[in-house]
């Protein structure tokens, strides 16, 4: 569709691009998302070489290039290391609508930070060093939204 | 390394809606940056690129532009990044010794799609993607980590915003030329906390073009070369959660291997005038920290102290920088651009007096996943 801009004679085609993907998870993401949907568990992977362990887990590590093979049951609760509070709205791309605060999560038992949604707390109560416990959803369908989001960790 | 200069430099008029389209954009700056150079078409022996599919919503976008840059005619390849990094590749095919010269053109147009979704495609699907990290607020996470880190404050951010909107002033090319104060940037609406709207580089459309010649055919060219004396360049791995948001030490790598190219010690002495890459206000103390310019943490009492204002020691974006025009792919090729005019005395009144070596600043990815570093020299 062409449009005109207002009196400027400039013309616009207006249309869209629609596609599909189907991405593969890898044996690594399967297992992961696999083990949040049947048993509620977050899985991290450690590198041996570099004693640390990732969460989602990976192919390899990033630091050191080896293959990781090595998998962790980690809690579901951790410390809040860092968040952000979400004003603005952007449908199409934010599974919650905002103001929604996302939290990078130090999980007990790992060394990576894991990016996540922050419930069940006012924007003002949210503290960086607080603890948090991940919320599992009823019906899980295998993917990090199983996660509804974390909220402050009833002791 | 065999010297290599910048023999010419175009930029268009950045817009938040430019009229023209990306074909009349880079045929624009190809055509300026020619007669800049007083070269024509037929002297250049190479292109490079720098065009982004989901941005310019093509896929192999620079084949849009293959004719409007005159890349039909001659080898050209495309740098999906910065133009910085499409720079360093001119560079690099001069100095393979297979080319005398390269024209580096980098554009986009903001305007044309939906740029919250394209940099919400930045993230993994599976994992960061799916819950609408985008550009903003991954940037606000990046914000909060470095100032709760070294204790600095809204307002030290909001003094960069300050000083290069005011800058902008004087920059003919610049998007948005403003006078604001400190306390409009903290009461402008809030995006993500803390990151708010004076905080933000807008959405912009534009492009720059860059003609890189070797020593022996830059002599000739009616303006003063401006002299690659070092570049540097740094990766840092790619999941926000593995990364040290809050620290620079890739940029520093960067920044060490185009100090130790262009033999320069001491930074802040040594480098007059720096055009670096700030999407966002916190983004230019974490750089300032970065480049060396001051010590680690030394972010806020580097903006405190006056020395990147204008008039300063140090000017740091005379231009108006990324938070006054921020079309994607072309803002560090613009950086370049600018510290060109600077070192050739033709910044006119946005000129640092006497700036004989010069520093330009690119980023790429998330949060500055990896950073380019360009010194220049007169």
């Amino acid at each position: 569709m062409t449009v005109e801009l207002g009196n400027t004679g400039i013309r616009i085609h207006q249309s869209r691009i629609r596609l599909k993907y189907n991405w593969w998870l890898g044996n690594v993401g399967t297992k992961f998302y696999q083990e949040l949907r049947d048993r509620s568990k977050i899985l991290g992977i450690k590198c041996v070489e570099c004693q640390h362990v990732y969460v989602p887990p990976k192919e390899n590590c990033p630091k050191c290039f080896r293959r990781m093979e090595k998998w962790e049951e980690l809690g579901a609760t951790g410390t809040l290391k860092n968040f952000t509070v979400v004003h603005y709205s952007v449908p199409l791309i934010q599974p919650q609508k905002p103001p929604f605060g996302l939290g990078i999560i130090q999980l007990d038992g790992a060394d990576s930070g894991f990016i996540h949604f922050l419930g069940e707390m006012a924007p003002k109560n949210i503290k960086v060093g607080m603890r948090v416990e991940a919320v599992f959803r009823e019906k899980r369908e295998g993917n990090l939204l199983d996660i509804k989001y974390f909220r402050p960790a009833q002791i | 390394m065999h010297k290599v200069a910048i023999v010419g430099v175009a930029q268009t008029k950045y817009e938040r809606i430019s009229p023209y389209s990306h074909e009349e954009m880079t045929f624009e700056v190809t055509t300026k940056a020619l007669e800049d150079a007083e070269m024509t078409i037929e002297d250049i022996d190479n292109s490079v690129t720098c065009c982004n599919d989901f941005w310019d919503g093509r896929t192999i976008s620079c084949m849009g532009i293959t004719e409007s840059t005159g890349s039909s005619r001659v080898p050209t390849t495309n740098v999906e990044g910065d133009g910085t990094y499409g720079l360093l590749m001119g560079l690099m095919r001069i100095l393979s010794g297979h080319f005398k010269n390269t024209l580096v053109v980098a554009q986009s147009k903001g305007s044309i799609g939906m740029p919250a979704l394209i940099t919400n495609a930045i993230f993994d699907p599976l994992y960061e993607r799916i819950l609408g990290l985008d550009a903003i607020n991954t940037a606000a996470l990046q914000a909060r980590s470095y100032m709760m880190r070294y204790g600095i404050t809204e307002e030290q951010c909001a003094k960069v915003s300050v000083k290069n909107h005011k800058n902008a002033k004087a920059n003919p090319y610049a998007q948005l030329p403003l006078d604001i104060t400190v306390q409009e940037v903290l009461k402008s609406r809030m995006l993500a906390e803390p990151i708010k709207l004076l905080d933000t580089s807008p959405i912009s459309d534009g492009a720059c073009a860059i003609i890189l010649e070797e020593e022996s055919v830059a002599k000739k060219r009616p303006k003063k070369p401006i002299w690659i004396k070092g570049v540097g360049h740094c990766t840092d791995t790619y999941h926000l959660g593995d990364r040290e948001l809050s620290g620079v030490s890739v940029l520093q790598s960067a920044a060490q291997k185009a100090f130790h190219m262009a033999g320069i010690q001491a930074p802040k002495k040594e480098i007059d005038v720096a055009e670096v890459y700030d999407a966002f206000s916190y983004m230019e103390l974490m750089w300032m920290e970065g480049l060396g310019f001051c010590e680690r943490g030394g972010g806020g009492a580097l903006i405190d102290s006056g020395i990147t204002e204008m008039g300063g020691s140090l000017p740091v974006n005379p231009s108006g920088g990324v938070l006054s025009a921020h079309p994607v792919l072309a803002a560090g090729l613009a950086r370049v651009a600018e510290a060109v005019l600077q070192l050739r005395g033709e910044a006119g009144a946005r000129q640092v007096a006497g700036a004989k070596v010069a520093l330009a600043h690119g980023i790429e990815g998330a949060c500055a996943q990896g950073h380019c570093v360009f010194v220049l020299g007169s």
